[in-house]
């Protein structure tokens, strides 16, 4: 006669649980991931930020300081914005549709809400380490101002979950990736070169510049640089904070209804 | 002692489809209990209704005493899944697969780190262990997944078409671990649409169809109600008009290959049609099987 072992677990600790297993994964293929994860907001860097900032005076535009140093935080932010962008598509779809593997995981004592938590919490781990690497990159190529710009990582971070929680619960209505091209060329590339990043949005015609306003781009590069720089006002800060934390919300709470829908129907 | 799974008056829909129409359902402690049916039949829909990860639309459904609805992840806990399609994570490795899914029961590191160790040499993969999952065999892939379903010790484990795909041999291998469970005391759930699986594992079975429980029973019990005790198959021509025979046995099937007689004695029926100078292109007389009692019951062969 065998005994049953298996017990239930808190929330966070089935949580936790399911980000070991992405930990297991991730120590065994961190080598392939680790390039993708910040070669693009890289090449932005020295090829905007050093090669075509060679030609831009520090002016007040740029806070005084040279042009790629203003760049470094919000390319901080597009890191983050980018990375989210990977980790909430393909991911999330492959584990309902081609590996199932979140299927696997709630035939135990985990719910589907605790596969989502655990999902978003891995997530948050990547958009931190990945602009991390980011930065010593920047700074190794002398981009960086100083240690003001390390508040970049957390609004960097919060800003990309404001754009990846949504995502997740997009991902998780799909079938097929048909529409992640659509999210990559049309939301993602956009997302990068127009929100104020590479120049001011002002610079934007006036009808363009109410949609940069709800990007979670935007609101993150304007903490971000704003902290970097000391320029940041507390109630905008106050208010960009607000507007992520909603979007980060909104989309959880759509995301644990797609994942019930998904897995436990 | 109180049944480990009841079931009354059970019911799943999906917005119109009905894939399950009222069922009644009692699996007792320590036997190999077995739904057999068609694609389509409701099998999947039960066990997922039992594996606590689909709720019902009605009726009533006790799973280890407790309900579903309200105690699922409690449940969960002690049961043990095997998908019918495979879950495996295929990027980790078949030692990191047992024990990564061990600890999503709550289970200490070390004792999953033994509990792997021994999975594997009872699924016959123990020299595999470093191996990433994705190149093994589909019938390592499903003996691991069986391994995994055991990492948490369930005293029921649900199998869901359990063998589909596999070649003959990996097929008897997994048999081989299943009887090996129910001797250990784990109850088992099988769906299939094999026949001879159900009548090598199951104790008892229910016969499904179009969401409905068509006959209960041992796989005897059903042969002996609703069969003969040997069954004659005749092959004629293709595209000849097969006689008619029906005097010569219980009962006549005509299938579009084949004719099959109902006879208590199989040979007797064969000399009897030799005698009326009919003379098929091939000949056998077999006993009964529950594809003969699913044939009686629903009218339909089992896998078209």
């Amino acid at each position: 006669m065998t005994v049953p072992t298996g017990r239930v677990l808190s929330p966070l600790h089935a949580a936790w649980l399911c980000v070991e297993k992405h930990w297991a994964w991730y120590r065994r293929n961190w080598r392939a991931t680790v390039i993708s994860n910040f070669l693009q907001p890289v090449l932005f860097l020295v090829a905007i930020g050093i090669g075509f900032g060679s030609q831009v005076q520090p002016s007040e535009i740029t806070g005084g300081v040279p042009y790629v140093q203003y760049l470094a935080p919000a390319l901080v932010v597009i890191t983050a914005i980018q990375n989210a962008t990977f980790e909430s598509t393909y991911a999330i779809l492959s584990a309902f549709i081609w590996q199932k593997t979140f299927i696997g995981i709630v035939a135990t004592p985990i719910t589907p809400a605790q596969v989502l938590y655990g999902q978003l919490i891995w997530i948050v781990g990547r958009l931190l380490s990945g602009c991390a690497v980011f930065l010593v990159i920047a700074a190794l190529l002398g981009a960086v101002s100083g240690p003001g710009v390390l508040l970049a990582l957390p609004f960097a971070t919060l800003a990309g979950m404001a754009f990846s929680a949504p995502i997740v619960a997009f991902s998780a209505t799909l079938d097929k990736p048909d529409s992640f091209n659509t999210i990559f060329r049309f939301v993602l590339m956009p997302m990068t070169l127009f929100t104020g990043a590479f120049f001011p949005v002002s610079q934007l015609p006036d009808w363009l510049e109410p949609l940069v306003w709800i990007t979670p781009a935007w609101h993150g590069i304007e903490l971000a640089r704003g902290a970097t720089f000391g320029t940041l006002g507390f109630l905008p800060a106050l208010g960009h904070v607000a507007f992520l934390a909603v979007l980060t919300a909104v989309g959880i709470v759509l995301a644990r209804k797609y994942f019930h829908r998904r897995l436990a129907m | 002692m109180s049944p480990l799974v009841q079931a009354k008056a059970l019911t799943k829909h999906f917005g119109t489809f009905e894939a399950v129409r009222g069922i009644d359902v009692e699996v007792r402690r320590g036997e190999a209990f077995g739904f057999l049916g068609p694609n389509g039949a409701g099998k999947s829909s039960t066990m997922r209704m039992i594996a606590c990860v689909s709720g019902r639309t009605s009726g009533d459904l006790t799973v280890l005493g407790m309900d579903p609805d309200v105690d699922g992840p409690k449940i969960r806990a002690r049961i043990g899944v095997v998908p019918q399609l495979d879950n495996l994570d295929t990027e980790l490795t078949v030692r990191q697969n047992l024990q990564v899914y061990g600890r999503y029961f709550g289970l200490s590191r070390a004792h999953v780190r033994a509990k792997a160790a021994e999975l594997m040499e009872f699924a016959q993969l123990t020299d595999r262990a470093n191996d990433e999952v994705e190149p093994l065999s589909g019938g390592m892939k499903r003996r691991l997944t069986i391994a995994r379903s055991l990492v948490n010790d369930p005293e029921l484990l649900l199998l869901d078409e359990p063998t589909t795909g596999l070649d003959p041999q990996a097929r008897h291998l997994l048999w081989d671990r299943l009887f090996r469970l129910k001797q250990d005391g784990v109850t088992l759930i099988i769906t299939t649409h094999y026949m001879d699986e159900a009548e090598q594992l199951c104790d008892r079975l229910v016969v499904m169809d179009g969401g409905r429980i068509a006959a209960e029973g041992s796989p005897s019990e059903l042969i002996s109600r609703y069969s003969t005790r040997e069954v004659l198959e005749l092959r004629f021509q293709p595209g000849s008009e097969p006689p008619v025979l029906d005097d010569l046995a219980e009962r006549v099937e005509v299938l579009p290959d084949r004719v099959l007689l109902y006879a208590a004695d199989g040979e007797a029926a064969l000399q009897a049609v030799h005698a009326r100078g009919i003379n098929p292109v091939a000949s056998l007389v077999r006993r009964s099987s529950l594809e003969d009692v699913f044939l009686r019951l629903t009218g339909r062969t089992l896998v078209d």
